[in-house]
């Protein structure tokens, strides 16, 4: 019966349903898990997911241009969810005009702080200048911030690994940091993970309250933007020093 | 659900032709989220499938980031070689990032004439 086995393992790995059912499943016995454990933020089903189809590609030894030969029809989502995000928005609109000042304020003060401390951090423990370059833009949206970085000599393959670990890190920190700052009000924990976590954090926002949720897609947004401004200026400033 | 689907193909489709034409440096989705949410500003409300799917999308925003995430196998050599300045740098900024962002925001708020604090009824164990 081997030949058949290995036959019907050539036949499934050309074939995108094999990367598509796995990311799926590997998604939804992550999510079970996050579930049972009450949502509790160390269960992240992002790395749990990650981690299983990791594994499983390892032990198959099949490479990632397979599996993304079906995970792209997942990926692809990304672009309509991104764009999903006005709904919330719209309907927090109400609360964002007053907040107007305090998210200004806390969107630029979270940019400075995420692009030098990560910076600066790294430089002290004696990182390469390449890779100061690519943990510059980790705060954000994985595609602005590898453009951020190709335009400013990072590596923006290593900056993509940088921004997911950065989503996965926030996700799974900012509960316990804001609650011993005693910040309970869900608009502003939701901003602070969008500002400092991107995607990755504004997905786990989601899963606790639809206002964190809208708040955490605005500062991944507007974090965005005010990021590929910034960079550039930031850059001039530490090469004048 | 159909409908509503092809509502955000379009803008992300409409954000994606401006990024070209004017060079961005912003991806398309991004533009055709300002876009839609100016459309729902102008429009003055929201139709309830259009609220359903994105909710629906929204509630698995998670499931997205798995393929890119499982790229990082691809990468993960480029990690390993100064693992501990690229950890330490990542944690402890994102830590910091995520304060700072907090902290000031609530100060400025105080001077605001904002009445949220606790408003949500407490989601499940907070962001």
């Amino acid at each position: 019966m081997t030949p058949r086995i290995a036959d019907i393992w050539v036949y499934l790995s050309a074939s995108p349903l094999l990367g598509l059912t796995l990311t799926l499943v590997a998604y939804q016995a992550a999510y079970w898990i996050y579930q049972r454990a009450g949502f509790n933020p160390l269960l992240n089903p992002v790395l749990l997911a990650i981690a299983m189809l990791v594994t499983a590609l390892q032990v198959t030894g099949t490479p990632y241009a397979t599996y993304f030969d079906g995970a792209q029809f997942v990926h692809f989502l990304l672009g309509p969810a991104t764009v999903a995000l006005a709904v919330p928005l719209y309907l927090q609109f109400d609360r964002l005009k007053k907040l107007a000042l305090p998210l200004a304020g806390a969107l630029l003060a979270g940019s400075v702080t995420a692009i030098v401390s990560a910076v600066g951090i790294a430089w002290l423990l004696g990182a390469a200048d390449a890779t100061l370059l690519s943990v510059a833009p980790k705060s954000v949206t994985a595609p602005i911030a590898m453009g951020i970085a190709e335009k400013i000599g990072g590596i923006p393959s290593l900056t993509a690994v940088l921004v997911i670990m950065t989503g996965v890190s926030g996700a799974m920190m900012a509960k316990y940091v804001l609650d011993a700052l005693r910040i309970t009000d869900h608009g502003v924990r939701g901003f602070a993970v969008g500002i400092a976590a991107h995607g990755i954090g504004t997905a786990r926002a989601f899963q606790v309250s639809e206002q964190a949720g809208a708040f955490a897609g605005l500062g991944m947004g507007l974090n965005g933007l005010v990021t590929a401004i910034l960079m550039p200026l930031l850059l001039t400033l530490w090469r004048l020093i | 659900m159909l409908g509503a689907l092809t509502v955000l193909l379009v803008f992300q489709l409409i954000g994606e032709v401006i990024v070209q034409l004017a060079g961005l440096p912003i991806p398309g989705p991004v533009i055709g989220l300002l876009l839609l949410f100016l459309g729902l500003c102008v429009r003055g409300g929201l139709a309830m499938p259009l609220r359903d799917t994105a909710n629906g999308i929204l509630q698995h925003l998670s499931l997205l980031f798995v393929p890119a995430g499982v790229g990082v196998m691809v990468h993960f050599a480029r990690v390993s070689g100064e693992w501990l300045p690229i950890l330490t740098a990542v944690l402890v900024s994102t830590a910091l990032a995520i304060a700072v962002s907090a902290l000031v925001m609530r100060a400025l708020m105080r001077g605001a004439s904002d009445d949220g604090e606790e408003r949500e009824p407490a989601g499940r164990d907070g962001a």
